[in-house]
């Protein structure tokens, strides 16, 4: 997998930014003093005028958001995920959720890969602070086209949508002609024994644990689920039925966030055993991506022990 | 100076629209009185004198944009839009009961309503942003907040007064409803805000200070803010909770709670309102 290009979705996400703005002048994009950082400044390079800078005041920016869109305009807010999903929660509930507005909001710096700044800057929340808001759409692309397809069917729908992206590099494993439909999971790999739900960048993670286990003798399926909400609940309850055990991976908090969508399409369709790779219940800290992975039990040999532990559970 | 007559007919239906308010709340037993009466006067000057808008049509694009940050006012709120002809006056007795488009801090479903509002921080900067968007545009549109002053003490309130200075929104103008009342008593033994003023001044705001409830000096404050350019103008206009019924006045326990059947005949009555206000 090391020779394939490795591109950070936050990378995508700048990129789809100047794209899609050359085509829709509505768009506008709202930073709070990390244009670098979400890779905002290639727009607020390009389309100075259109963007806004609100300073260290994330509140203020997603109801400023809010007051844009309802004049007509596609508002993208960025800033940390952790700092937008948490200090700006009641604005994104109680004006864009409520009032059903149409808010986009990019949560860059997901996950425990945001690496040496430690837990104050790895969102490991975002993704459950924004699900359980009514109206809201949540999706977690996993790499550089997914994340293109996602801001580009996010600027057409009329709605709030919270988009999270991952700040390290990872292999670009989608094609551009792979299919996007919001709330459609993507399956990656056929398998019988079991069935693995990704969500996110680690899915190459995902994928390195699905080879390690063909070598086992174990035929896992792969489901790439970027829309956490709404949840492709047919695929997940087929994926149930049909393999009998489901291993959910996550880089964020297993409560509440993916998992726990996951978990609620299982049991209110075909109950079966499961196992969530996820951070459990911990505050993340530094390091590099790597060894964080291994410290939090996020790389593939742990998806890998999940899987036979939950093959095991089948069998009882 | 603003036109005498118009001062006059302005003060009529703003004693209508306190007549409204308790005959709203009269009916809905729930509901906040002392900050809908501390707002009456200015709220009638901004719907009848300074904004232009289209009752017929509130998705028309050349309206002027009203947003009450003190959402918590709905009584007031929509006895407005009940006079302005957004909404049948008979709908008022629907106000906070299930199934109603008159929710108990306003949403989207009741025509008229740019937003929902009540979460108390959140409208000035949802009115940043609609200045902003409509500035790019070119477009001529104004919009105007109303806001509590207890509502200063909100961090994100300051934050949205820092920006739309930065950003210099003439085309913006807040109305602070500044009764000196919180529910926990006097702003000032809560948390004290003054001097309020200097505050939105040194934040680059245009201030104006008013007796908010003199109808030609509220009338006036409007005329002015259209003409201040390069920043964004706050009306802070001095008010009494509960102005009009003389036991509400002044006390904060009025804030938040409906007067009785018999203690809303006696509100009318003091206004001296007209026969059928007195149905319930």
């Amino acid at each position: 997998m090391s020779e394939r290009k490795a591109i950070a979705t936050r990378d995508a996400y700048g990129e789809a930014l100047v794209e899609l703005a050359a085509k829709d002048e509505r768009i506008v994009v709202l930073g709070a003093d990390l244009t670098n950082s979400t890779r905002t400044e290639w727009f607020a390079e390009t389309y100075p005028d259109r963007f806004f800078d609100f300073g260290i005041a994330e509140q203020n920016m997603l109801n400023a958001a809010a007051g844009l869109s309802l004049v007509g305009k596609i508002p993208w807010v960025s800033t940390y995920g952790v700092f937008v999903a948490g200090r700006a929660w009641d604005q994104i509930r109680t004006t864009t959720c409520y009032s059903k507005l149409n808010v986009k909001i990019g949560g860059a710096h997901g996950g425990i890969s945001v690496g040496p700044d430690g837990a104050t800057h790895q969102a490991l929340e975002d993704v459950a602070t924004m699900r359980v808001l009514p109206n809201m759409t949540v999706i977690v692309p996993a790499d550089y086209h997914e994340t293109k397809k996602a801001v580009t069917w996010a600027c057409e729908y009329i709605g709030p949508v919270y988009l999270r992206f991952g700040r390290e590099p990872v292999p670009v494993v989608t094609k551009p002609e792979d299919p996007f439909v919001m709330g459609k999971a993507n399956l990656i790999n056929g398998g019988t024994d079991v069935t693995i739900c990704n969500n996110g960048p680690v899915l190459r993670e995902a994928m390195e644990a699905v080879e390690m286990l063909k070598e086992k003798g174990i035929s896992a399926r792969l489901l790439n689920v970027h829309t956490v909400k709404p949840i492709d609940r047919e695929a997940i309850a087929k994926a149930a039925r049909e393999t009998g055990a489901i291993v959910t991976v996550e880089e964020h908090q297993v409560m509440g966030g993916f998992g726990s969508a996951v978990a609620e399409a299982v049991v209110q369709t075909h109950p079966v055993p499961m196992r969530f790779i996820g951070i459990q219940d911990r505050f993340g800290e530094s390091g590099t991506p790597e060894e964080l992975f291994e410290e939090f039990g996020l790389s593939s040999r742990y998806i890998v022990a999940a899987v036979e532990d939950v093959i095991k559970a089948k069998k009882r | 100076m603003v036109d005498q007559v118009k001062v006059k007919q302005l003060q009529e239906i703003a004693h209508r629209i306190r007549c409204d308010i308790l005959w709203t709340l009269a009916h809905a037993q729930s509901g906040h009185p002392g900050g809908s009466l501390s707002a009456t006067d200015f709220g009638v000057a901004l719907y009848f004198h300074a904004v232009k808008h289209n009752p017929e049509d509130c998705g028309w694009p050349q309206r002027d944009r009203v947003i009450f940050s003190k959402g918590h006012v709905g009584p007031l709120i929509f006895s407005l839009l009940a006079a302005s002809g957004y909404i049948p006056h008979e709908e008022l007795k629907t106000f906070r009961k299930i199934g109603t488009r008159l929710q108990g801090h306003p949403n989207m479903e009741c025509p008229g309503i740019e937003v929902g509002t009540g979460s108390l921080g959140q409208g000035l900067s949802i009115a940043v942003g609609m200045a902003l968007g409509l500035r790019m545009d070119g477009k001529p549109n104004r919009v105007y907040c109303i806001m509590g002053d207890g509502e200063n003490q909100e961090g994100s309130t300051w934050e949205a007064i820092m920006s739309a200075g930065h950003y210099k929104l003439d085309n913006l103008c807040v109305v602070l409803d500044n009764n000196g009342l919180q529910i926990d008593g006097w702003v000032e033994d809560v948390m004290g805000l003054q001097p309020l003023a200097d505050k939105w001044r040194a934040f680059r705001w245009h201030a104006i200070e008013i007796d908010g409830h003199d109808m030609a000096q509220c009338m006036e404050a409007f005329d002015q803010a259209r003409e201040v350019k390069g920043q964004p103008t706050v009306i802070l206009a001095k008010t009494v909770k509960g102005k009009g019924v003389s036991w509400m006045e002044d006390q904060a326990e009025w804030h938040g709670k409906a007067p009785k059947p018999d203690q809303c005949r006696d509100a009318l009555q003091e206004l001296a309102c007209p026969a059928e206000y007195f149905d319930f």
